[in-house]
């Protein structure tokens, strides 16, 4: 338990609460990250405008952080191209098979109960902690 | 109008969150799952934080009859399991733990400028697309019609 931070993590995870309900109380709309990026890439009729704002604002708050906190992009830990190609494939395609990432069914979805949301977390959780063992323990880091 | 200024400065805070929260670093969520080695707790509690504030913020809006700036809430509908579901997740899940990246905490990390990031975006959609177009080659060699409107509606 190295580099524990809990209060930048409450912090942070707060701002993303806020964020999230003001998207639900103010637009009526999930703030779910994997759906708003698919409806902007294959785009469904007069829903896409509000999309590509909060992709906007996404990239806003990207360049805020690069100025008032750069240590955010201090990645610590990039896979070879190879495994992060791999990892995105897995990402996108999954995210869409499963209609939904770590914002949609983690935080949204759970807080409203959601028995889909509720068990796609555990399966993500699971499978993410069986590859970082398999990666980290088994093939030794690469 | 206010809707879409909405969505710009959700999406700004939600990034900001993202990266004090420590999300934006592979380092972070690799070894959040790393459950069996040095595990690092603290993802844990962003998802309590943010949790903690949607709870009540869903709670409120059960009570509104429409959103403030919208007509309508547009939320997802379904509670039954199935297949797909567990599946996308599961495989989510493996890219997720495989390259420390998941979608918001990637594409606010677009701003860095890095190339791997921009590499993991790239893939990220073509996986998308790769979803789209096997859906679509099913439904056509099944002779099913697509439901292509109900990727609208997440989680």
């Amino acid at each position: 338990m190295h580099n524990f931070t809990p209060f930048a993590a409450l912090f942070g995870g707060i701002l993303i609460g806020l964020s999230a309900s003001a998207m639900l109380l103010l637009d009526g709309k999930i703030a779910g990250v994997s759906g708003i990026l698919a409806g902007v890439l294959k785009p469904i009729g007069g829903d896409t405008l509000w999309r590509i704002c909060f992709l906007g604002g996404l990239l806003a708050g990207g360049l805020l952080l690069r100025i008032l906190l750069p240590s955010a992009f201090d990645f610590g830990l990039i896979r070879p191209f190879p495994l992060l190609t791999i990892a995105g494939l897995l990402v996108g395609f999954g995210t869409r098979l499963g209609s939904g990432c770590t914002s949609g069914h983690g935080v949204c979805g759970i807080s409203r109960l959601s028995p889909r949301s509720l068990v796609a977390t555990a399966t993500f959780i699971f499978t993410g902690a069986l590859t970082v063992y398999l990666v980290n323990h088994l093939m030794g880091g690469s | 109008m206010k809707g879409l200024l909405t969505s710009f400065v959700s999406g700004t805070v939600f990034a900001l969150g993202l990266g004090i929260s420590g999300m934006t670093r592979p380092v972070k969520v690799i070894d959040f799952l790393d459950f069996f080695g040095a595990w690092d707790a603290s993802l844990a509690f962003v998802m309590l934080g943010a949790i903690a504030v949607y709870f009540v913020a869903y709670r409120r809006s059960r009570k509104m009859t429409s959103p403030v700036l919208a007509p309508d809430f547009s939320l997802p509908k379904r509670s039954d399991l199935d297949a797909k579901l567990i599946v996308g997740a599961a495989l989510f899940g493996a890219g997720w733990g495989l390259g420390g990246f998941c979608p918001g905490p990637a594409l606010t990390a677009l701003a860095s400028g890095a190339l791997p990031v921009f590499i993991f975006v790239v893939a990220m959609a073509i996986g998308m697309y790769l979803h789209t177009w096997v859906t679509e080659l099913g439904a056509a060699t099944s002779g099913l019609a697509i439901p292509s409107a109900k990727n609208t509606l997440d989680a």
